[in-house]
């Protein structure tokens, strides 16, 4: 089978966000920026079930600026057969990606496209099921185990308050919790081949997609900043604080 | 005016909280009507739930095997069918809220907002991005809007007053795409997280499932909180993943949250930081958590939470 998984190019999960001080943005310049850890889990989980012999392609697309290509280069060096960048400047919402990504699977027709869960920039959480929608698939969100069976997929999802198992027709679209698995580092030898793998550059028009926005982001500014507290000594002290709150 | 279908989150017997925060968001839209989608009896018990909560015009029930597990394959054609008579789609942004509402949009094609912290005005909201550390205020310009809330950021709206009308809407059977297997859905005689008053959470410096059990768990008990843990408690198998607090995991805004052994990073704290009032344990005073706990104590949770314990 083949496996598309789509990975986006987002701000390091260990930087801090700075608001622009004009209230138009997140400060991108000269940021660290990385794959989507979601969608690292995402090309993990599609080059194990390659490595079980499941899958015999799997292809990275990412759609974005050229810099993007970082991206695909990277999930070539994890395992990935070969890339396709949609290349944009445009920040493209969910929608538009899902509608840009039905359109890849048409012509790649894969069995399972795994997606992460949700991006660590907009925190949207849809793209996954939004494709599923479009694609007329079934979809196992929130996944934190795959089991490949003849026709089928069975996926254990994460869900409020526990865990819970579906049964998915192929071809099915999956999204990647934390506990999927831990995704590796990829090899010096392995970035080096990763080089010359394939990776073709689109552009959305090619695909024949709209990306204008339907939302308008009319402001970004910064979170109410909490009044600093005050640190006490020692327990008794934080027993009479507690009471002065009505909680003990 | 402006008609709001509001999604019911319940588990085929009792309305969930969550809901409830949901309704409220809805109606600063418009008019509410429920959406009550499950199997077997427990259908009508949650929608006569449903039609006691206050300002909600109608109650819609369907009823079908299909829709007894939540399976968005079958639920959103029935929510797109029924938004042919309404303005928007309103969810609570929990796993189930999270796992239908784009299938739904994208049916309709229209953008979703998710997790909105506030109505702004008939289509303007605001939204946190970046794990919380930005808040963006965005317009949709969609013909119809597809909403998930975040519940910690509305007022709850009341659960009794109302006495709505119950309707019954027809059910367009399963699609046939997917099927539900299983669950293992985690006990617990403590309060739920997501609507806990005071919340106690542990993290890595708990050492492992052991210790956290002996130390956490008796001062939660003793302060009738639920309890919590940072993702490196989760991942270290300390208790299971349904306990976490933050980006990836649970959203949580308790009057008290106390946060101990956990040193406070980004993704911890986009899930804990509108608490009321923060409390941390931590023997490191460089701790980030520190930067926004209300009420500190530098000291070694061994032996400060057993003395805290024993003091309640």
């Amino acid at each position: 089978m083949r496996i598309l998984v789509p990975v986006k190019r987002v701000i390091d999960f260990n930087v801090k966000p700075r608001v622009k001080t004009d209230g138009t943005g997140i400060d991108l310049a000269n940021v660290k920026m990385s794959m989507n850890p979601f969608d690292e889990i995402a090309v993990e989980e599609a080059i194990r079930l390659k490595e079980k012999g499941v899958a015999s392609e799997v292809v990275a697309v990412s759609i974005g600026p050229v810099k993007a290509q970082e991206t695909l280069r990277t999930a070539l060096a994890m395992g990935a057969d070969r890339a396709i960048l949609v290349q944009t400047d445009e920040a493209v919402e969910p929608l538009a990606v899902a509608k840009l990504l039905k359109a890849i699977a048409n012509e790649e027709s894969p069995d399972l496209v795994i997606l992460g869960k949700q991006a660590i920039d907009d925190d949207s959480n849809q793209t996954g099921q939004m494709l599923a929608a479009l694609l007329g698939r079934p979809q196992g969100t929130f996944a934190s185990k795959v089991e490949v069976e003849r026709s089928s997929v069975v996926v254990t999802r994460e869900v409020d308050g526990g865990l819970e198992t579906v049964k998915l027709s192929l071809p099915a679209v999956i999204t990647t919790d934390l506990r999927l698995n831990e995704p590796r580092y990829a090899s010096l030898p392995n970035i080096m081949k990763a080089k010359s793998k394939p990776l073709v550059t689109k552009v959305p028009a090619d695909y024949g997609v709209d990306v204008t926005p339907r939302l308008k982001t009319l402001k970004v500014s910064e979170p109410s900043v909490r009044s600093a507290g005050v640190k006490v000594p020692d327990v008794d002290a934080l027993v009479a604080k507690l009471k002065e709150l009505g909680v003990a | 005016m402006t008609k709001v279908l509001v999604w019911v989150e319940h588990d085929n017997n009792t309305l969930k909280d969550a809901t409830l925060a949901a309704v409220t968001a809805g109606a600063q839209l418009g008019e509410v009507t429920l959406l009550v989608a499950g199997a077997g009896a427990g259908v009508a018990a949650v929608a006569a739930e449903a039609s006691r909560i206050a300002g909600v015009a109608r109650v819609l029930a369907a009823d079908d095997a299909a829709f007894g597990h939540g399976l968005a394959e079958n639920l959103a054609p029935l929510i797109v069918g029924l938004l042919a008579d309404f303005d928007a789609f309103v969810a609570p942004a929990t796993t189930t809220g999270k796992n239908i509402a784009p299938r739904v949009a994208a049916l309709l094609d229209v953008a979703q907002l998710s997790d909105i912290l506030s109505v702004e005005g008939p289509r303007t909201f605001t939204r946190p991005i970046y794990a919380g550390n930005a808040i963006a205020t965005v317009e949709s310009s969609d013909a119809k809007l597809v909403i998930t809330v975040r519940g910690t950021a509305f007022a709850k709206a009341a659960a009794t007053g109302g006495s709505s009308p119950v309707e019954t809407v027809s059910s367009n059977g399963d699609a046939g795409l997917s099927s539900f297997v299983g669950a293992e859905i985690a006990k617990s005689e403590r309060p739920e997280l997501t609507s806990a008053k005071i919340i106690v959470s542990g993290g890595r410096a708990l050492k492992d499932a052991e210790t956290f059990k002996q130390y956490i768990f008796p001062l939660a008990d003793k302060l009738g909180a639920a309890v919590g843990a940072s993702r490196a408690a989760v991942d270290a198998g300390y208790v299971p993943n349904d306990y976490q607090v933050g980006q990836t995991g649970k959203i949580v805004a308790p009057e008290v949250y106390i946060a101990v052994g956990i040193s406070g990073a980004i993704q911890h704290l986009a899930g804990m930081k509108d608490s009321k009032t923060i409390v941390a344990i931590n023997k490191d005073e460089d701790a980030p958590i520190f930067q926004v706990a209300d009420i500190g104590l530098v000291a070694d949770l061994f032996s400060a939470v057993p003395e805290l314990t024993g003091k309640l």
